[in-house]
């Protein structure tokens, strides 16, 4: 990997999202949303579960249309970036190649759908430590191999942004700490960083900057510092912010006791 | 990007390989089995070709949908955000390899028909009228077929659900749309493979037959096919750029 910083994007905003805004069907996933990403640091994009921020990501790239508003990165859409894998790197989901192909394989096909050379595929390879499986047929992949593949094609073009959506799901702890050290290292040669979490001890090890949201609304652009101020913990300050919005939410003993005394049932 | 995906998938070519290889197999039974000389020994010796079109139908399918299936998509159109592009190289890519493919198992399964020939019969020549139009346009129908698969895939995006249109469409809606309506049958794709292209007289039928189909030209009957997979692949890539990936 390069060292020193990306010429490209040293000032100014990266990614800018305004307004963003995406329903499907009766649900409102994404809310005006709008923030804005700086160059040469990890900002995390925390929220609870269906709180839009995989939408918001696959609206960035382009995969997703919105309803209204914009997504630009450096001032272009997604879809009038040159050679887009050169541009912008993600990780959406793990898994997401065809289990039939060797990895190699599957590296090579994107790469050469964006005129990266051939020798780089062994290069992200060997950074993510697959060079021994890279024959292997895909499919046969744990998920730990499957978010390393996932990673390196987000490499791949060696690009000066970079998303990840939920990058540690299913690693181990030695996989969540090569990616955190990644993430870092990334970020401190200029690059652009994105990660979407909802761990928020995770992010607190790793984020510079954190965007929460919230039932597809922004809740809070700020630091990690500053969030945790006024509050116990890092944990207690996101649940106080994101209380109400969580999709589907457990009740606890407290919770249920209350409901059935109000309807005159019996525990 | 798309002919190193179709050229690193094992099982694409075994398909590929048994699609050839059964159209050359059934050419040589039906040339062994021929008693007399009365029918059209072309038509025969291409008669492999129907199920083979089964295998180009589904595996082109597949080449869409595996993609949704496997969420590759997404990693496909952050690629090459250029929708319709994707779509068209798909075709392109998938269609030159049918279409080679398809023309070698047509001449092979031709020239082993003939050769399976006894009794004394003679094979026919691609010398004779009618022969190598015929030979040619067959091989042509895998990667025509192939093609509509292709594009009912973008349509669909669901292996199975894609594969019974496919199915349902060319081969029992056939059936259905010809009980129903004789004219018609002469625009339905495997009507017009068997009756109109593997055959080196198109319209079989005396004068006096009331009841006969009319069936297309060997020309016109391309043709058909042609507009076929090109409304699938138009309607397709149209959804493909209007539809979240």
């Amino acid at each position: 990997m390069r060292t020193g910083q990306h010429p490209r994007f040293r000032e100014g905003l990266v990614i800018e999202v305004r307004g963003l805004t995406k329903r499907y069907g009766r649900v409102l996933a994404v809310d005006a949303l709008s923030f804005g990403l700086r160059p040469g640091s990890v900002t995390g994009f925390l929220g609870p579960n269906g709180s839009g921020k995989s939408t918001t990501m696959r609206m960035i790239l382009g995969l997703d249309h919105p309803d209204r508003g914009s997504a630009v990165i450096g001032g272009r859409r997604y879809g009038e970036l040159g050679w887009p894998l050169r541009e912008v790197g993600a990780l959406l989901e793990a898994k997401a190649f065809h289990p039939g192909r060797s990895a190699r394989a599957h590296l090579a096909a994107l790469a050469a759908s964006n005129k990266i050379p051939a020798a780089r595929v062994d290069e992200v390879l060997g950074i993510v430590g697959l060079t021994s499986a890279a024959a292997r047929r895909a499919g046969n992949f744990s998920l730990g191999m499957a978010q390393r593949l996932g990673i390196a094609s987000a490499l791949l073009g060696d690009p000066p942004v970079l998303l990840f959506d939920e990058p540690v799901n299913g690693l181990d702890p030695e996989g969540i700490r090569w990616i955190r050290t990644l993430m870092r290292s990334l970020a401190a040669e200029g690059r652009t960083v994105f990660v979407s979490s909802h761990l928020i001890s995770e992010m607190a090890l790793t984020a510079d900057r954190l965007i929460i949201i919230g039932g597809g609304r922004l809740l809070a652009d700020t630091t990690v510092a500053e969030l945790s101020t006024g509050s116990a913990s890092l944990e207690d300050a996101f649940l106080e912010l994101t209380s109400g919005t969580a999709d589907f939410r457990a009740k606890d003993r407290a919770e249920e006791r209350n409901e059935n005394r109000a309807s005159g049932r019996t525990s | 990007m798309e002919w190193i995906k179709l050229r690193t998938l094992r099982s694409t070519w075994w398909t590929l390989a048994i699609t050839v290889a059964g159209a050359i197999a059934m050419a040589i039974v039906i040339g062994l089995n021929t008693k007399n000389a009365s029918g059209d020994l072309t038509n025969n010796a291409l008669a492999g070709v129907i199920p083979g079109l089964l295998l180009t139908g589904v595996l082109g399918v597949m080449i869409t949908t595996s993609e949704y299936t496997s969420g590759l998509i997404r990693a496909t159109l952050a690629a090459v955000p250029n929708r319709p592009l994707v779509l068209a190289a798909k075709a392109a890519v998938f269609g030159g390899v049918t279409l080679a493919l398809g023309e070698a198992a047509s001449f092979i399964a031709f020239i082993a028909g003939g050769a399976a020939l006894r009794g004394g019969i003679a094979a026919p020549t691609l010398s004779q009228p009618g022969v190598l139009r015929a030979v040619v346009l067959s091989g042509a129908s895998f990667s025509l077929i192939g093609l509509l698969g292709l594009g009912l895939g973008a349509m669909v995006r669901h292996t199975a659900a894609a594969i019974g249109v496919l199915v349902g469409g060319v081969w029992i809606l056939a059936q259905l749309i010809g009980a129903l309506a004789h004219g018609a049958i002469a625009y339905l794709p495997i009507s017009i493979i068997a009756n109109s292209l593997a055959t080196t007289k198109p319209e079989t039928c005396g004068p006096g037959a009331a009841s006969c189909p009319h069936f297309l030209s060997a020309w016109a009957g391309l043709g058909v096919l042609c507009l076929y997979a090109a409304v699938a692949l138009g309607v397709g890539g149209w959804l493909l750029s209007r539809r979240d990936a």
